[in-house]
């Protein structure tokens, strides 16, 4: 009897495996979480639309996707990569060397970083100065020397703000948003200290550090991954201020408010003309060298580039993505499904 | 015991010194009880607050919203040219007579924008469910009926409370125009919650209206099938042959120190060695029930050794002394006599590491089970999620409904173990031995 599950569950391994050898027929998208709810919508909507197989989606993160996209061509490699930033130079190259030469590189939009809080807490209305001075490990003081952080209260870096405690829930530093919002709101904000600016060209790497140094002394919170926790955590403290995802404080504007960032608040206007500075574009990135191959994957490239899905109305906006200005769509949209190979990137 | 005093005093006797201490020692008891007790009280309480929480969460999942609409299937849109060809009628489209009902039931709503909130009420799911209707009857093409239309997430939160309707029109996804429709819908009896069987039947949605666990359900099933059937037959062998036929020497204490130790290592290790030799070296497909059971088989074997050895351990030896002094081999002892009577110990063992495996999470986000996949999985190579994965993706998911899935999940996942636990202590009821 035993003899017999043993021998059943043998052929069935080696059955499996040996299906493995055959042709994928769904297309495979893996990487950033930032680009998952766009892309599983459209993959989605892709499935049910069309007669190919609904598309495979992994939430891998942005790095991870392109070690996998960039492992080489086959069946058993990712076809398309999301990205919440533009493919490193690192990246491009180690594709090459596997053989991944030709990628179509396309832009989708824009996705924010919202800084909020509840309701019932105060509004905050900040500069990227004030909130570097509120969350950097060290901060220069009067004489321009670096200090540790001493502020306790936002009272304390600005008077018109809010007499409460410092109180940050953000993302940990495995999160793209994290990397993103380092990028964006941290460096942009240390660069308004001109003794910090001036470090850029006499000390790069001390600069590195200055700008993106988040301080460790209880005041920013790492809250995981998870963005619904950061909004639950708000709602339940009025006092404190979380980061995250701008399509989550659109779907719970019942309950949170926006920070103004140098008195620009967060909204789909706001984001898509680049007048709020906390921002960043998404991509995503096709493998020529699948198409054909794999069935479906420039279709499924029309659709992600079809107005009806990625256009200001369409139903990626529900999502939470921002549109790109309607000329430039239409540029990226007709080079995205003509499979036009991306030059090498500069850094 | 010697109590001859001369000095006159009675002598101390010993239950004169019990006596004494009887009273602490009874305190003592007593407050080892409390603190027992209050323990478990507490254990209990914060058991029942978790269950409150997600009952509370997640019961309205189990409902979903409704709208009646007198749809006409148009003959001029679904079939121009009138020859009930299954491939036409399944192309049409079906958006366009539900955007004409919405029209003819909200005839003075003409702007652009307000057709687009109208629209917006029913989900988008609707016309693929109006084109199975036509498919399964395809007179229907030409009449007009009253159907029940999905309703979009943002109205079955609002039906549900979870919008509230008093909060400023600013502050709320649903607007007011949207919501004298819903009162105006109401009012006729045209909206209602009814049970949600799309949450049982379909595979995960980015339309928290569309969503269900049947995928993750069929993908839990088919890998705690195959987890199964590779790591009994494996355990109970190894179990088998370490405590009854392995020489005990140094050799075979590392290996007991090693499984003991196995049993300790975080889940995520044994995910990192799937993906660098299942899927790297072997070429085991990604995402798939076969690779996830690999990985919790990995998991769940120590478990199952330990357990079927302890099993094994409480046999009495005169079983054996019996069956071999009637002149049984030893394996004939110990698959004939031993085997069997340490059996309901091993499935006890066995059925807890299911359920562990069943909970699992972080040794699949290394092998491609985070990811979305909408098609319910057919076998053990189709790509999958399982409960518990899903569960962490709708937890991640920004939109408001899908907070109560999440729960609704949970309750799904946490009745499947609950079972699974009961499952194991009737067995230990039913067929135990004690000697």
């Amino acid at each position: 009897m035993k003899k017999t599950i043993i021998a059943a569950a043998v052929t069935l391994a080696a059955a499996s495996l040996s299906t493995q050898a055959m042709a994928r027929d769904s297309v495979w998208i893996a990487g950033s979480s930032t680009v998952f709810p766009f892309s599983t919508a459209v993959a989605e909507t892709f499935g049910r639309e069309s007669s190919f197989p609904t598309p495979k989606v992994e939430s891998l993160g942005t790095g991870g996707g392109f070690k996998l996209f960039c492992s080489g061509v086959g069946v058993d490699k990712s076809d398309i990569s999301n990205a919440s930033r533009a493919i490193k130079k690192s990246e491009f190259d180690q594709c090459q060397e596997n053989g991944v030469t030709e990628i179509t590189e396309v832009k989708i939009g824009y996705d924010g970083i919202a800084i909020a809080n509840s309701k019932s807490g105060p509004a905050l209305d900040l500069s990227l100065g004030e909130l570097w001075m509120a969350l950097a490990k060290d901060v220069p003081n009067e004489d321009g020397k670096l200090v540790a952080n001493p502020y306790k209260k936002w009272s304390e870096i600005n008077k018109d703000l809010p007499d409460v405690a410092i109180e940050v829930l953000g993302p940990p530093p495995t999160s793209g948003t994290r990397d993103a919002f380092v990028e964006l709101a941290m460096e942009g904000g240390c660069d308004s200290f001109d003794s910090v600016k001036a470090l850029k060209d006499s000390d790069k790497d001390m600069h590195k550090a200055v700008c993106h140094g988040i301080r460790e002394d209880g005041a920013f919170i790492e809250a995981g991954e998870n963005d619904n926790l950061i909004v639950q955590k708000l709602i339940a403290n009025p006092n404190a201020v979380g980061v995250f995802g701008f399509s989550f404080l659109d779907q719970n504007a019942d309950t949170l408010q926006g920070a103004k960032i140098g008195g620009v608040e967060p909204t789909f206007e706001t984001i898509g003309d680049g007048s709020y500075p906390v921002s960043r574009s998404i991509y995503f990135y096709v493998k020529n060298a699948h198409v054909g191959t794999i069935p479906g994957i420039q279709e499924y490239v029309a659709e992600f580039t079809n107005d009806k899905a990625w256009g200001p109305d369409g139903y990626l906006a529900d999502k939470g993505l921002i549109a790109l200005p309607d000329d430039m769509r239409a540029s990226v949209a007709e080079q995205a499904q003509a499979l036009k190979p991306m030059a090498a990137p500069a850094k | 015991m010697s109590n001859s005093h001369a000095d006159g005093a009675p002598p101390k006797r010993t239950i004169d010194v019990v006596n004494a201490s009887l009273k602490r020692r009874y305190a003592r008891e007593r407050r080892f009880r409390l603190v027992g007790l209050t323990a478990v009280i507490l254990g209990l309480t914060f058991v029942g607050l978790l269950f409150a929480d997600i009952i509370a969460k997640g019961h309205t999942a189990f409902v979903q919203t409704y709208i009646q609409l007198p749809v006409t299937f148009e003959a001029e849109t679904l079939d121009p040219a009138g020859t009930r060809d299954p491939e036409t009628l399944a192309r049409a489209n079906y958006q366009a007579i539900i955007r004409d009902a919405l029209r003819s039931e909200f005839p003075d709503v003409t702007d652009r924008r307000g057709t687009r909130a109208l629209g917006s009420m029913i989900s988008v799911g609707a016309p693929s469910h109006l084109r199975d209707m036509v498919l399964a009857n395809p007179d229907l093409v030409g009449t007009t009926r009253e159907v029940w239309l999905l309703a979009d997430d943002d109205i079955d939160m609002l039906m549900k409370g979870h919008i509230n309707r008093d909060l400023p029109e600013s502050e709320r996804r649903v607007k007011d125009q949207t919501v004298g429709w819903i009162e105006q819908l109401e009012a006729q009896g045209r909206i209602e919650k009814r049970f949600n069987t799309i949450f049982f039947t379909t595979g995960t949605s980015r339309e928290p209206e569309l969503a269900g666990i049947a995928g993750a359900l069929m993908g839990s099933f088919y890998t705690l099938v195959l987890t199964l059937l590779i790591s009994f037959p494996i355990g109970v062998g190894a179990a088998l042959y370490l405590e009854e036929f392995a020489p005990k020497n140094r050799w075979t204490d590392l290996i007991e120190v090693n499984i003991n130790n196995l049993a300790a290592v975080p889940s995520i290790v044994f995910g990192l060695l799937g993906l660098a030799v299942f899927i790297a070296i072997f070429g085991v497909p990604r995402s798939t029930p076969l690779v996830a059971a690999l990985v919790l088989s990995l998991m769940t074997l120590p478990t199952i050794i330990i357990a079927s050895r302890a099993a094994l351990k409480s046999v009495p030896p005169s079983i054996r002394e019996a069956a071999l002094g009637v002149g049984a081999s030893p394996l004939q002892t110990q698959m004939h006599h031993v085997l069997p009577l340490a059996m309901p110990g091993m499935l006890t063992g066995t059925i807890i590491g299911m359920a562990q495996a069943l909970g699992e999470t972080a040794p699949l986000l290394m092998i491609g089970m985070i990811a979305f996949i909408v098609d319910i999985p057919s076998g053990f190579t189709s790509p999958t999620t399982v409960l518990p994965v899903q569960i962490f993706l709708w937890a991640d998911s920004p939109e408001r409904a899908f907070v109560e899935r999440t729960s609704a999940a949970i309750m799904v996942l946490l009745a499947f173990l609950i079972l699974m636990n009961l499952g194991a202590v009737l067995l230990r009821r039913r067929f135990e031995r004690r000697w």
